[in-house]
């Protein structure tokens, strides 16, 4: 049976006047991986940053398990606990190592003994292929090491569930491929990801669900086959046609 | 309160004489530092490596040193090698040869910001070094080094409040003699102190404006790394 | 004249020079990196009045600012001239290290705070954890130029009569009729100390560099 982690309900955003978004409504399951696509500046950034609490939505409510999140006197900094995130420019701690970077979470936040937090590190460094990078420092470390990095930050919290927002865009096009790699390997393991991407490739075969935003709502929502070969509305086709051209991907639906 | 504004209002007259003072302090202090300090700039930048070197050596002790000693260099100092100088012209050269330190390193920093295209530019259309300098280079570190140069009027109007300890009828002088008379020291240095601190705001507005009006979008410090 | 004796009872203001220094730069750290953080994470009343102190603190004469604190402090308190000049040297520091340390926070990127609190830390973990050790290595360049300011400034508390080195140097060049060597003497010791201090924290700067490939 299929069990809800995240749940989103007419979720609305605005900034003054400005409308980012209105009326969200989402389902994540547990194993699931949503990946969000959509024309920059619709508000996917944002969206996210409203899920884990970051920045504050103005109306509709977001549930995590059972518990509402968005309620009154729910801790925030305990909410980001379990849901983990990864950014577009990575925002690695400058003046710790990779090792430090991902231990910080488990000593400062989970209150861990220094050595379980050191082991614990270490394995979450190793699933991201890093282990031997360790002891360097972000500045020592290429854009793709650093994202990874990131992810092993993120996963070292146990979290519920793993959002990205644009994880590749900020990367040189040579390293894109060994993040990607992580996280195909993480929706295989059965983490519940919640993905904003440009990445076609990705989401036509490792997505669940594709969501396509636009303008501050949910055009179409459906299986990558649905989207790719079968889509409701026009906008959706343009979109994915633009977009896999630029991308250089095979042919989206005809 | 009340007593404090009396005081003030009985001592504006003598405060005003000082403050005039003390802005002409400032005033000769920055034009005189100004021309020094670009031939130090220059010096340090094109000049040859006997040239270079005095300037770094005068910039790294005029910065390195503390003004009250320089000026106590120069009015008591200097006469026991000859030279006597009034008060006033004291406090005018210790004021001019400090700020001369500071101001070259303004410049400095934005012909270097400037960098060599800029010459390379100039000499290749026939130019020689020095036109370049004048016509190319200058006029645009000048007006570059603006936003952070003008931290150096400021700086100086308040470090011209030193040269009161040799005897100079300035503003802080004035307020000593207040403290002496009333026998109220933190009263007067108060009232003085809203004074220098209405000095202080106005300086920064005008130089504030100039900024704005000299500003050429695009052209600045960060802009220019060549 | 006796040069060593001559230089020696100069020198040895540099005891003083070197204690109000010692007093003020410290006491100047503590006050201004507490305005600086308050300035950046509080609210607006707060905010508005680290500003305003930072503001006034700085359109001061030092030596104005120093007589005035003083009179207050040796009025309140019985302090000697030595310690009341240094802590009122402290207190005029503080509100120029607030705004070298204040943009030290702010040009580490709000992006680590984002990141910290991603993780689950609260803003005061964030703050202690994250920001204040990336802000002080940003904050050594400026700071060091602000310690050779506050060598330099120890001389105003010659007005105060304590026997540091540009006093004993006046003292001394009264009763020698030596007054070019004296000064000239003095410089030198502060030059000498100044030049010291840069490269102390020159080596400190690099000694806590964060490694990066170019």
């Amino acid at each position: 049976m299929a069990k809800p982690i995240l749940t989103i309900k007419d979720l609305t955003k605005k900034y003054s006047d400005n409308v980012i978004f209105h009326d969200i409504n989402l389902t994540v399951n547990e194993g699931d991986t949503i990946v969000i696509i959509g024309p920059s500046g619709t508000g996917k950034s944002t969206l996210l940053r409203c899920i884990n609490l970051l920045t504050r939505a103005d109306g509709g409510q977001i549930w995590l398990d059972d518990q509402e999140i968005t309620a009154k006197h729910c801790d925030e900094d305990v909410v980001r606990q379990h849901i983990g995130m990864v950014f577009q420019n990575f925002l690695l701690f400058n003046h710790l190592t990779a090792l430090d970077n991902v231990m910080l979470g488990l000593t400062k936040v989970k209150h861990m003994k220094p050595e379980p937090a050191r082991e614990k590190a270490m394995q979450e460094l190793d699933r991201v292929g890093l282990s031997d990078r360790a002891g360097h420092y972000p500045g020592q470390l290429s854009g793709g090491q650093q994202q990874r990095v990131a992810i092993a930050r993120a996963l070292a919290m146990d979290p519920r569930i793993m959002l990205f927002d644009e994880p590749t865009s900020a990367l040189d096009p040579e390293l894109i491929g060994e993040v990607l790699e992580v996280m195909r390997k993480l929706a295989l393991e059965g983490m519940t990801m919640l993905v904003v991407t440009h990445e076609m490739g990705f989401a036509r075969e490792v997505a669940d669900r594709i969501v396509f935003l636009e303008k501050g709502s949910i055009v179409e929502e459906g299986t990558p086959e649905d989207l790719f070969y079968r889509p409701k509305h026009d906008r959706t086709r343009e979109f994915l046609w633009k977009i896999t051209e630029l991308y250089g991907k095979k042919d989206a639906g005809k | 309160m009340i007593k404090w504004l009396e005081l003030f209002q009985r001592f504006l007259p003598e405060f005003l004489k000082g403050t005039a003072v003390t802005l002409e302090l400032t005033a000769v202090g920055l034009l005189l530092g100004f021309v020094l300090g670009m031939l130090l700039a220059l010096a340090r930048c094109y000049g040859s490596k006997l040239l270079k070197t005095i300037a770094i050596g005068y910039i790294e002790i005029f910065r390195g040193t503390p003004l009250l000693v320089q000026l106590f260099l120069i009015y008591y100092g200097l006469p026991s090698l000859g030279l006597t100088l009034s008060q006033t012209l004291s406090a005018y050269l210790a004021l001019g040869l400090n700020s001369a330190a500071y101001q070259a390193e303004y410049l400095r920093g934005s012909i270097q910001a400037i960098g060599t295209s800029q010459m390379t530019a100039g000499r290749s259309i026939g130019l020689s070094r020095w036109q370049t300098i004048w016509y190319i280079i200058l006029p645009q570190a000048l007006r570059l080094m603006i936003p952070a140069w003008s931290n150096e009027p400021i700086s100086l109007l308040k470090t011209t409040a030193v040269v009161f300890l040799i005897a100079v009828q300035d503003l802080m002088a004035k307020a000593k003699r207040a403290a002496t008379a009333t026998y109220d020291p933190i009263g007067s240095y108060l009232a003085v102190a809203v004074i220098y601190l209405v000095m202080v705001f106005l300086l920064n507005w005008g130089l504030k404006f100039l900024e704005k009006k000299t500003r050429i979008p695009g052209f600045e410090m960060e802009a220019k790394k060549t | 004249m006796n040069v060593a004796r001559f230089l020696q009872y100069i020198a040895s203001g540099t005891a003083f020079t070197v204690g109000v220094t010692v007093i003020a730069l410290p006491f100047g750290l503590l006050l201004g990196a507490v305005l600086a953080f308050l300035n950046v994470y509080s609210g607006k009343m707060v905010k508005n009045l680290t500003s305003i102190y930072s503001t006034m603190m700085r359109g001061i004469p030092p030596i104005v600012l120093l007589f005035i604190l003083y009179f207050i402090v040796s009025g309140e308190i019985n302090l000697s001239p030595f310690w009341a000049g240094s802590i009122s040297l402290g207190i005029v520091s503080s509100a120029y290290q607030m705004e070298i340390i204040r943009g030290a926070i702010l040009s580490v990127s709000g992006g680590q705070m984002m990141a910290a609190r991603a993780i689950g830390m609260t803003k005061n973990q964030a703050i202690r954890n994250i920001i204040l050790p990336q802000t002080l290595r940003l904050a050594i360049p400026p700071w060091s130029n602000e310690a050779a300011i506050v060598i330099k400034d120890s001389s105003l508390v010659y007005a105060l009569g304590v026997p540091e080195v540009l006093r004993r140097a006046q003292l001394i060049s009264a009763s020698t009729q030596q007054p070019f060597l004296a000064y000239a003497a003095a410089a030198a010791i502060y030059f000498i100390l100044v030049f010291i201090t840069n490269r102390l924290l020159d080596a400190l700067e690099k000694r806590l560099r964060i490694p990066a490939n170019p």
